[in-house]
Order: structure tokens, then C-alpha cells, then sequence
């Protein structure tokens, strides 16, 4: 395998972890206007993701971090050719990140609302920028000779990509409902599990929808159906099982369900950009692909060296912090956020 | 040539607001690990109270520097995309091993310290803020790798049009690094050590809870004497360091347009006329430049009309000199700032020391302003060591200008420059506004909450996290 194959698997792994991990805190932020109804709810809500939402979003720093590394005319494509989104979503992760810690400082009603706000916006905007994102990525983009991404307002933002920005919402949100039954207990868990079956449905039809128009609107299919189909079909089965899970009120198995949904619709992105990382839809040879994006093999392999060495205590301690945590938060005990 | 002023000021100026929080959470994370140290091993209560009350200034700097950070990591990609392609290979490497290292470390270990006060054993919720701190000095140990780079490229080979590592040692052995890591971080737990002593001073002139400020003051004073010296000690060895590998730097932050006498006087005040390529009504100390550059009593320095000849055949025809007056001024406001430091410090130690803290309140009030200090001498160190390597982004290797994104318009960046300006003055103004709250607070008196009110369910609610 080619260190530069290596690493766009790695950087796969990483936005499928971000999007697995942060699906459930973003969820979580959505729930909070959709689902809590009390301040103290709120709180419950906040404080079930509070020691985990700020490494989760470190994944998506790690992917960025990876991409520039490993990827830098990847890196520099992307980011500065989605400029306007990126700033939004930047705008969204900076007003959610300092609204965890600064909401419960002041009682003011109107500080706390505008705060709220900021977690819901904050937990909304990105997975739909990021949604969007992915699905222009393999709709292919204008790039020109020199891998620089000039897109008007359409290239971005169309009826496919805006349709993958909500599924990536809905699934994002289901996820969370998933999580608030797993850690919640009460009122706020039965509600969880009654709202996550009545949008059941609905979400099922809009990752449908995107799909059928992956099919339509982009090469995916044709490129690489014979890695798609057995793809799409382990998530139709997992969104299947999920309801058998709801139904049995098995929480873990139900998140698990929701999780493996997502990461398997994530995936799908990598698959099919697969060999290229951006995809030119003004002439195929404009593609950037994993090998003339990449670094120097120096580079690679060094980085290889850091990954390997580094990750298993990263995911060891990150995984020992979920399992200090692993009790359900309720009202009786303090309170952080 | 619009868009990149614009690039500029974004670059400038969002980092220069990161900045602001970067060393006092380097700061404040190691010594509230020193105050927490303390009380698991003395079983002294007033130690967790002051763990707890200085953590709750830290835990809002530390939310403002992180999510400040997210932007500084993309908007490479996002205005510097040309300067990304070129150095990704190089550049990105110590971004993303930062990343893995320091940022995974820090964001799981303090959630585990924030929420496992009840559910960890002591030493092991002790060991978190330590981790949290080890975190918090490896993201700079990383960070400045890069910057490293920019200042004095090294272990690299230019293929393909772009600068390919090949050498990581002499990447990480960079000197440069090695001068401006321990500046950075004595620096940084200044500005911590200072913010504390600072509110302590405010408090105990307020007569409130003296004990325990007294306390406070005394820990971070001797922690700010210590990063005090330890930051005129490694300023020097920037600057030996900035004769032989950036002497342009250096002859920009002496005003020095030919090259000075031997041996060298210290430069304290020029006016510098850049048109005319001179600066006059110099005030000088004999001997001292020679000292700074050579750690001896002779030799002369290079000025910026002879390094800009040996530039121009090396490079070509250009400009290479940065803008001499913002280098000037910065470096001095710096070291005036640093030596300010050492001063008060030195003067506490000795109240301290005869217990006549209490009595002196004129020099509590000088504590309290003291604690802007450490913030102007850490932005003019930046500012004096990024403009002094202008016109380059990568010295030598490439100009700032090569680096913006040919595919970034106008409006655009005056769209992002406008929201993130204005999202981070309210930033500034919360932080502010939530530090005056927590000081006026103390550390006993819960916060003032209504949330009752709104919830007729609650009993506990609020229950604020710094009993």
C-alpha cells in the first residue's frame, strides 16, 4: 500500500470518527431547543456531552491538521475554495465552544438565551455545512490547473448538496436523542425515545432521498457501485435494526445503530472520492488525487511513525474518560454547565 | 494586492487575539497544578479553594483560547493556501502532531478535571490538571516547531516547487526553536504567575478574604521571579541567536542602517527615518550591543544597507528590509516590559520577605496595573518577531506576498475579517466582564442566579461549580 493510500485512510478514519463522536454532542446541542423543556432539562442535556464534546471536536482539528500534513495541496484547495462555508462554520464552532462554559456563569435570563442560541446554532450549523461539504466534494467542483477551487454560489450550494446537509442534520440529531436515552433518566429519557420514533420515519426517507440523488447527480455509482451498494446496504440494515433496538429499549445497541449509520454514510464520501481527494468539474486532469496531493514520502512515513505510536494511548485515555463517565447524568447530582 | 493587506490584517490580528489567552492558560494551568499539588499533599483545604477559584479564570481564558485556535489551524488553508502548498510538507507536520499530541491531551483532561472532582480518586483528578499543563507547554513546543520553520527553514529539500522535509532532527534541533520555547513558556507563566498576584493584590487592598489572597500572592510571586529571570535569560539567547540567522531582524530592531562601530553601543532611543535610510538623536549605551550579539565587550553588527546588498545578490532585486520602526519599538516596549517585571517582582520579594506586604499599598496598586504587563510585552515580542522577518513568510525561501490564495476575493475576506473582528470583541468584552464577576464574587459567595425563578422544579440548580 502507498503511505499517501495510508494516510487518505486515515484521514477517512478520522472524519468518520469526528462525525461518529461529535454526531451525538451536536445532537445533543439540536435537543436542547427541540427536546428539553426546563432550564434544569437543558442543563441535564449540556452536561451529559460536558467532558467529552471538546475532544470529540478535536477530531475534526486532527482531520484538518492530518489533511495539511499529509494532503497540503488537498488542505489549500479545499479550505480556501470553500471559504464563505468554512467561515460559518468557524463563526458556528467558536460561538458554541465558549457558550458550554459561559452560559451557567451569569443567571440572567437573556445571557442564558443568547447563549442557547449559540449551542443550538453552534450544534446545527456544522453538521449541515459539513454535510454539504461532503456531498459537493463528489459532485466534483470548479477546479483549475493549478488545484485552485473557484466556485460561484450553485457549485456549493444545489439541491443535492442541500439535501445532504440535512441528512447529515437529522442523522446527527438522532444520534443525540440516542445518546440523551443511553446517559438521561426520567421525563427527558421517554421523551428521547418518543421523539426519536416519531421522526424515524422522515429521516429514513431523507437519507434515502440523498442517496437516490447520489445516484442521479454524481459518478459515485457508476465509479464504484460494486463498494457502494454492500456500503449504503449495511446502512439501510443498521437504520433497520435501530428500530428493533427503539422498540426493545436497548439504548446502547439503538446508539451503536445510529453511530454505525452515520459513520457508513461518511464513509461513503471516502469511497467514492477515492483515488482523488477533490474532484475538478471543469477537466478530469484538474483532479487532485491522493498522489499529487500528497507530501514526500519523508514526510509520510514519519508521520506514519507519530500516528502509530501516539494513537493507541489517545483512544486509551479517551475511551477511559466515556467510562468515568459512563453513569447517566440526573438532576441530583452538581451540575457543571 | 487588496487581498493581501486584508490577509495580513486577518492573519495579524486574529493572532494577536489568540495570543492574549495562549500564555495565561500556559500560565495559569501550571500553577493552579502547583496549588492542586499542594493540597493533595498538605490535606489543606484553602489550597483546593484556590484551585478552584483561579480555575475558574482559567477555564474561561482556556474556552476563549481554544476555540480562537480552531481558526488559526484552518486559516492557513483558507488565505494562505499558496504558502500551504509550499510548506504543507514541512509546515504541517508539527501542526498535526500538536494536534495529536497536545489538544487530544488537553480537551479529554480537563473535561475529566472540570467533571471528576466527585468521581476520581484524588491523585488520579491531580494527575488530569498536570496532564492538562504538560498539554498546554507541548502545543507551544509544537506550534513554535512551525514557526521555527518560517523564522530559519531547515532540515528540507525544495522538489516539485515546494520545500519537502527531509530531516526532521534538524527540524526539531532548529535553534531558533530552541531560543524561542522557553522564552515563550517563562513568558507565559509570567503572564499567569501576574494575573494572579494582580487580583490578589486588588483583593487584599479590598480587605476581602486577605488570608487566602495573601496566600495566592505569595506562590505566584515567587513563580513570577523565577519565569521573570528565566525570560531575560533566554531573551538574550534570542538575540545572540538573531545576529547570526536573521541579522536583518536584528540590524531592523536596532535601527542600525550601516554597520555599527566596534565594539557595539546599545541603541535605548533613535528617531529612524526610513525614507532617508537613517536614524538620528541615538541614545546609547556603550558596549551593550556587542554584549547582546556576542556575549562579549567587542565586535561590530552588520546594518540593513549592507545585509540588503548581500540580499539582493543573493535573492535578487527587492525590498528586504521589514518596517524598521514597528521592529524598533516593538523590541524595546518588550524588553522594557520584561525588565518592568523583574523590577516588581524583585521589589515584592522583599516586602514579602519582611512581611510588609499588607502595608504597602501603593505598591499593591502597581501590582493591579502590573497586570496588563505581561500582555503588552507578549504581543510586541510577537509583533517584533513576525514583522522583523518581512518582507519573508518562510525566510529566504519565500515572500509573504507569494503566500496569500490567488482564489480569495476582496469581499470575501472582508466578510470574514468584519464577523470574526466582531465576534471576537464580544468575546473580549464576555471574558472581561465574566473575570470582574468572579473576582468580585471571591472565592466564597455563590453567583448570583435566578434560574429558581424560571424553574419552579429546581432545588439545585444553582449550584455554581466554584462553591
Amino acid at each position: 500500500m502507498h503511505l499517501s493510500e495510508l494516510w487518505f485512510l486515515l484521514v477517512s478514519i478520522l472524519f468518520v470518527g469526528f462525525v461518529f463522536l461529535e454526531g451525538f454532542d451536536f445532537g445533543v446541542g439540536m435537543g436542547t431547543k427541540f427536546l428539553a423543556r426546563t432550564e434544569q432539562e437543558k442543563r441535564i442535556l449540556l452536561n451529559t456531552i460536558g467532558p467529552v464534546w471538546d475532544a470529540n471536536e478535536v477530531w475534526l482539528i486532527i482531520a484538518g491538521g492530518a489533511m495539511f500534513a499529509a494532503f497540503p495541496h488537498w488542505y489549500a484547495t479545499l479550505f480556501s475554495g470553500f471559504y464563505f462555508p468554512f467561515v460559518i462554520l468557524l463563526l458556528a464552532l467558536i460561538a458554541r465552544g465558549v457558550a458550554f462554559e459561559f452560559r451557567s456563569k451569569v443567571g440572567a435570563k437573556q445571557w442564558r438565551l443568547a447563549w442557547d442560541w449559540s449551542i443550538f446554532l453552534g450544534s446545527l450549523l456544522p453538521p449541515f455545512l459539513l454535510g454539504v461539504m461532503f456531498a459537493s466534494l463528489i459532485k466534483g467542483l470548479p477546479i483549475d490547473g493549478e488545484m485552485n477551487m473557484y466556485a460561484g454560489f450553485t457549485d456549493i450550494v444545489n439541491l443535492y448538496t442541500v439535501v445532504g446537509g440535512i441528512a447529515f442534520v437529522l442523522l446527527s440529531y438522532l444520534h443525540g436523542l440516542m445518546f440523551i436515552g443511553l446517559k438521561t433518566t426520567g421525563e427527558i429519557r421517554e421523551r428521547a425515545h418518543r421523539m426519536a420514533q416519531r421522526i424515524y420515519v422522515i429521516i429514513g426517507v431523507v437519507v434515502v432521498l440523498f442517496v437516490s440523488l447520489t445516484a442521479l447527480y454524481t459518478d459515485a455509482f457508476r465509479d464504484k457501485g460494486t463498494f457502494l451498494i454492500p456500503l449504503y446496504s449495511a446502512a439501510i440494515i443498521a437504520y433497520a435494526c435501530l428500530y428493533y433496538f427503539m422498540y426493545k429499549k436497548k439504548e446502547g445497541w439503538s446508539f451503536v445503530s445510529t453511530g454505525l449509520v452515520l459513520a457508513l454514510v461518511t464513509s461513503s464520501f471516502f469511497v467514492a472520492l477515492f483515488p482523488n481527494v477533490m474532484i475538478s468539474s471543469i477537466d478530469v486532469v484538474n483532479n487532485l488525487t491522493v498522489y499529487n496531493a500528497a507530501s514526500g514520502s519523508y514526510s509520510l512515513k514519519l508521520m506514519t511513525i507519530v500516528a502509530v505510536t501516539l494513537l493507541p494511548f489517545v483512544l486509551a485515555y479517551q475511551v477511559w474518560s466515556y467510562y468515568v463517565f459512563r453513569k447517566r447524568v440526573t438532576d441530583k447530582e452538581h451540575l457543571e454547565y | 494586492m487588496e487581498e493581501l493587506i486584508l490577509a495580513r490584517i486577518q492573519f495579524a490580528s486574529t493572532t494577536l487575539f489568540h495570543f492574549i489567552f495562549v500564555p495565561l492558560s500556559i500560565g495559569l494551568a501550571f500553577i493552579i497544578a502547583v496549588m492542586q499539588t499542594m493540597y493533595v499533599l498538605k490535606e489543606n483545604e484553602l489550597y483546593k479553594k484556590m484551585t478552584k477559584f483561579w480555575g475558574a479564570f482559567f477555564l474561561i481564558n482556556f474556552a476563549v483560547g481554544v476555540v480562537t485556535g480552531i481558526l488559526q489551524e484552518f486559516q492557513f488553508g483558507m488565505n494562505w493556501s499558496s504558502y500551504s502548498r509550499f510548506v504543507g510538507d514541512v509546515f504541517g507536520a508539527p501542526l498535526a502532531v500538536e494536534a495529536l499530541l497536545a489538544f487530544f491531551m488537553e480537551s479529554t483532561f480537563i473535561g475529566l478535571w472540570i467533571f471528576g472532582w466527585d468521581k476520581l480518586p484524588k491523585r488520579i483528578h491531580l494527575a488530569c490538571i498536570w496532564l492538562v499543563s504538560i498539554g498546554t507547554i507541548l502545543s507551544a513546543f509544537w506550534i513554535l516547531a512551525a514557526n521555527s520553520f518560517m523564522q530559519n527553514p531547515l532540515g528540507y529539500t525544495l522538489q516539485n516547487g515546494r520545500a519537502e522535509m527531509n530531516d526532521v532532527f534538524a527540524v526539531l534541533t532548529n535553534q531558533k526553536l530552541w531560543v524561542a520555547f522557553p522564552h515563550t513558556i517563562f513568558a507565559s507563566l509570567t503572564t499567569g504567575a501576574f494575573f494572579i498576584v494582580g487580583v490578589s493584590a486588588w483583593k487584599m487592598l479590598k480587605k476581602a478574604d486577605v488570608e487566602f489572597f495573601k496566600r495566592s500572592f505569595q506562590i505566584s510571586l515567587i513563580i513570577g521571579m523565577v519565569s521573570a529571570l528565566g525570560i531575560a535569560f533566554s531573551g538574550h539567547s534570542q538575540a545572540t541567536y538573531l545576529v547570526s540567522a536573521q541579522p536583518m531582524k536584528m540590524a531592523a530592531a536596532e535601527g542600525l542602517w550601516d554597520d555599527s562601530p566596534d565594539p557595539a553601543p546599545w541603541t535605548v532611543f533613535a528617531l529612524i527615518d526610513t525614507d532617508k535610510q537613517e536614524s538620528t538623536m541615538r541614545v546609547e549605551v556603550p558596549y551593550m550591543l556587542s554584549y547582546l550579539a556576542y556575549e562579549q565587550f567587542h565586535g561590530s553588527v552588520q546594518g540593513m544597507k549592507n545585509i540588503q546588498a548581500q540580499y539582493e545578490q543573493k535573492y535578487g532585486p527587492g525590498n528586504y528590509i521589514p518596517p524598521v520602526k514597528t521592529t524598533f519599538w516593538s523590541f524595546r516596549i518588550m524588553v522594557v516590559m520584561g525588565g518592568g517585571l523583574l523590577l516588581l517582582a524583585l521589589i515584592g520579594l522583599v516586602l514579602q520577605w519582611r512581611g510588609r506586604l499588607e502595608e504597602s499599598p501603593a505598591y499593591l496598586k502597581w501590582m493591579v496595573a502590573a497586570i496588563f504587563i505581561p500582555y503588552i510585552g507578549n504581543s510586541f515580542g510577537w509583533i517584533m518577531s513576525e514583522i522583523g522577518r518581512q518582507p519573508w513568510v518562510v525566510n529566504g525561501l519565500m515572500r509573504t506576498a507569494d503566500g496569500v490564495s490567488p482564489n480569495v476575493s476582496t469581499g470575501q475576506l472582508l466578510f470574514s475579517l468584519i464577523s470574526f473582528s466582531l465576534i471576537y470583541t464580544i468575546l473580549a468584552i464576555v471574558m472581561v466582564y465574566l473575570f470582574v464577576k468572579v473576582i468580585k464574587r471571591g472565592p466564597h459567595e455563590k453567583l448570583p442566579e435566578d434560574v429558581s425563578a424560571t424553574d419552579p422544579f429546581n432545588t439545585e440548580g444553582n449550584n455554581y461549580a466554584f462553591k
